[in-house]
């Protein structure tokens, strides 16, 4: 039997979230993330996985603390995304096989240069220009090596979690950029009110910073290069902010109808209560100037939501101290919430984590829960020069004691993709 | 089947292979008398095959601007999601366009392969190569190239050139994303969260950075072209890579009826499976998709088979058991092995076929059985070379 009080402002199931696992610079699992991360303690480092010489970007956020088999992003995405499962299964109180969708958000992945190198290394010599290819091409003919293969699938990932969880049907791997784990908790979602399931399992991970990621980000003036010291370098919403920190990370939540979750008896941490996107269609890396689709975004958020900017006792915003994305996502923020925006506190995790990229969506989405949850916001580190034209309350420095029952979580990535999410303390 | 307002149908195909531009080259393939012999390029990357792309006049549907900023991949992608656009009469609709939803399966851009042979080979006569790394990227890489990469700027080209911005969702995963995508798609209309959303791939076999990853397991052929189903492990692994662009324009009945959109096909079902082969697991899967199908009579079969030899005998014996009497036509035969746009290449054909009522030539006449009157159902399959698998039931929109 269905009643109303599993039912959302337009009839379809309410969705709720029963676990949480993350990880980040910061740390493995949600209570030695979140200690650190009320602490003000930035995870931000020197770069040791390979030389920065002669790079003008020599930080970053990179977990470098769990095992992998061999160094390459699928190895470390999927890691790190096991090691988040394990835990938001275990909070859900769920074993054996997950029995539901599995939505991936995962970098997209090109063959690591060491192993370009080894395949020139046994291939025969150059005969013409820019034949590479064609040279490794013939030893993979005479020594073909399903390792490398699956080194460079899209779905080795996917793969590997659906047979470790026993999640059911096709998983989806997706990448909407700086969006992506977001739009992963919004398939689940999804999922979920079409009545497919009961519950989702939703992953979001990046393990993917080499020298040519970093590079790549460099070359299009998207980075930080203030080196020194490196935990001062991401300063969201600060006037002196020159750029993103990249960085690594993971989160999963599982996902599951209230009805469900209350009928088994899990613990609801919060609920997805509303979800928005909207592409834009401006530029491939700049957002529209005049907002239009990240505004468009939250208030679709908010509509989904079956509510309205007064409704929002905090952001947590993708704030990534890039000069742009911060002041158009205060300018989309002003457009909704109006003259209350400066009163509703705001803070960018990624001050103290960088830009975990693929999993950023999902790793914020966790905290964001956790914030309401806890009733502490957790501060925006590195806020020490006031930029006169961002008039927001961004919890400088120090975690603030605040009971919040809605959260709205944004998310904006290159490509026009824009995500946001309204999440809200369990229901009473 | 009754007719439901929220039934997902196919209004607008935008095609793009070795057999040609739009969906006239195909339609002719389709409803010619015999099999053509499809175009095949041998020399370029010998000993590899690949179906290449056709001649194609970029500028009708991008501009020199837009060009410029992408490679061949997304070039592919934007004209043949604009073609299925055109083809759905909602390419000047500026207002569909804009709360139009969009899921793109890809995989990732063209690599410089000038820059890639400069590296390894300075790194050949050098032992810091990290070193060496850092000094050429930095100085070599053209920063809009990694654009030009990026999974998700196809998505994002889209929406900058043809102004397809209600959402913008990419998959990636190999023939899964073009599996899922379709899936997802389905879904969200059935259920009344998408009124009309763009889904397709694109995908360009004439990259030998991209043979190089599935050599990783000899899976391509070698040598000339044979017909699909004729394959033998003694040249490479059977599977020949075409370049394809496939997108669909997919509505709710109640949607397309009303803007008076022509239908070519109604999906009926679909689904998406994967997991551990071995010991006729595959078959289990597969034999329980099939069952999708519902009425096995009037029914064509457009198999995405990739040619890799034992996985596409086992597909085809599993389909000649579960639907006996179907005509199956495996696609990649003609047009190559697409990947990420596989699946949406193999509904684009079948809703073509069941709309034209086209008696398809046999693929492969050896191993095919000719089709003694048009089909008025459509199951179209796709196995991945390596895992996923996915199978939908159309209908003709009768």
């Amino acid at each position: 039997m269905s009643d109303n009080r599993f039912k959302d402002h337009l009839g379809r199931p309410i969705v709720a979230v029963t676990g949480m696992g993350v990880i980040t610079s910061l740390g493995q699992g949600l209570q030695d993330n979140w200690a650190a991360l009320t602490a003000g303690t930035s995870g931000i480092h020197k770069i040791t996985r390979f030389p920065t010489d002669g790079l003008s970007t020599r930080i970053c956020g990179t977990v470098d603390f769990i095992d992998i088999p061999a160094p390459n992003s699928v190895e470390r995405s999927y890691a790190f995304a096991r090691e988040t499962t394990i835990e938001a299964l275990a909070q859900a109180g769920l074993s054996g096989d997950f029995d539901g969708p599995l939505f991936l958000a995962a970098p997209p992945i090109e063959p690591e240069w060491v192993d370009r190198f080894a395949l020139a290394d046994r291939a025969p010599p150059a005969q013409r220009e820019a034949d590479a290819y064609d040279r490794f091409l013939t030893a993979m003919r005479e020594r073909p090596d399903p390792a490398f293969l699956e080194a460079v699938q899209f779905g080795s990932i996917s793969e590997r979690l659906a047979d470790r969880f026993g999640t059911r049907g096709l998983p989806v791997t997706l990448s909407t950029a700086c969006a992506s784990g977001a739009t992963a908790i919004q398939l689940g979602v999804e999922a979920i009110r079409q009545g497919r399931t009961d519950r989702a399992l939703v992953a979001a991970t990046d393990g993917s910073v080499s020298a040519e990621a970093l590079i790549r980000f460099s070359l299009l003036s998207a980075l930080s290069t203030q080196n020194d010291p490196p935990e001062k370098a991401s300063k969201p919403f600060s006037k002196d902010r020159d750029g993103f920190v990249i960085a690594e990370g993971a989160a999963t939540l599982v996902l599951e109808s209230l009805e469900s979750a209350i009928a088994r008896g899990a613990k609801v941490l919060g609920v997805v209560k509303g979800l928005g996107e909207k592409a834009d269609s401006f530029h491939r890396t700049r957002s529209s100037p005049d907002g239009g689709p990240a505004i468009a975004t939250i208030r679709a958020a908010l509509e989904d939501a079956g509510m309205t900017g007064t409704d929002i006792g905090y952001v947590n915003a993708h704030g990534t101290s890039t000069p742009e994305n911060d002041k158009m996502e205060y300018g989309s923020m002003l457009a909704v919430f109006g003259d209350r925006l400066k009163e509703i506190p705001l803070s960018s995790n990624k001050s103290m984590i960088g830009h975990t990229l693929t999993a950023a969506g999902a790793v914020e989405a966790v905290f964001s829960l956790q914030t309401m949850l806890t009733g502490t916001l957790p501060p925006t580190i590195n806020y020490n020069n006031h930029d006169p034209t961002i008039e927001l309350d961004v919890v400088p420095n120090v975690k603030r004691d605040a009971q919040v029952s809605a959260v709205i979580s944004n998310s904006f990535g290159f490509g026009g993709q824009n995500a946001s999410l309204v999440l809200t303390a369990e229901p009473a | 089947m009754m007719k439901s307002d929220n039934d997902v149908v196919i209004t607008g195909i935008g095609i793009v292979s070795c057999l040609g531009v739009g969906k006239e080259p195909h339609v002719s393939v389709l409803s010619g008398t015999e099999a053509i012999a499809p175009r095949v390029e041998t020399e370029r990357f010998a000993p590899y095959p690949v179906h290449p792309l056709p001649e194609i006049d970029w500028s009708t549907q991008i501009s020199k601007r837009d060009q410029r900023q992408m490679e061949n991949w997304q070039r592919l992608g934007v004209f043949s999601a604009g073609l299925a656009l055109d083809d759905a009469g909602l390419k000047e609709n500026a207002e569909l366009c804009a709360s139009m939803d969009m899921i793109v399966a890809a995989g990732g851009g063209e690599r410089d392969i000038k820059v890639d042979t400069l590296i390894v080979d300075e790194g050949l006569k050098r032992n810091d190569r990290e070193a060496l790394l850092n000094e050429k990227l930095t100085t070599e890489l053209r920063p809009t190239l990694f654009l030009a990469q990026l999974s998700n700027l196809l998505a994002g080209n889209i929406s900058i050139v043809h102004k397809v911005t209600g959402s913008s969702r990419t998959f990636m995963g190999e023939e899964a994303a073009g599996i899922s995508a379709i899936e997802t798609a389905f879904h969200r209309i059935k259920s009344g969260q998408s009124t009309h959303t763009l889904a397709g791939g694109a995908f360009v076999a004439e990259r030998a950075d991209i043979l190089l990853l599935v050599e990783g397991i000899r899976a391509h052929a070698t040598g000339e072209w044979a017909p699909l189903w004729s394959r033998s492990p003694d040249n490479g692994g059977g599977m020949m890579m075409g370049s394809v662009g496939a997108f669909l324009v997919l509505e709710s009945r109640a949607h397309a009826t009303a803007r008076g959109a022509h239908i070519y096909a109604v999906i009926d079902a679909i689904e998406g499976d994967r997991g551990n082969r071995d010991e006729g697991r595959l078959e289990k899967r597969l034999t329980r998709m099939a069952g999708l199908a519902g009425s096995v009579e009037d029914t064509v079969v457009f198999s995405g088979a990739s040619g890799v030899v034992e996985l596409s005998v086992r597909e085809k014996t599993v389909l000649e058991q579960t639907l006996p009497g179907a005509a199956i036509r495996g696609y990649g035969g003609l047009a190559g092995h697409g990947m990420e746009a596989q699946f949406p290449l193999g509904l684009a054909l079948a809703a073509l076929s069941l709309d034209g009522a086209t008696n398809v030539p046999a693929f492969d006449a050896k191993n095919e059985r000719p089709m003694a009157k048009p089909a008025k159902r459509a199951v179209v399959t796709t196995v991945g070379y390596t895992r996923g698998e996915g199978l939908a039931a159309l209908s003709a929109d009768a």
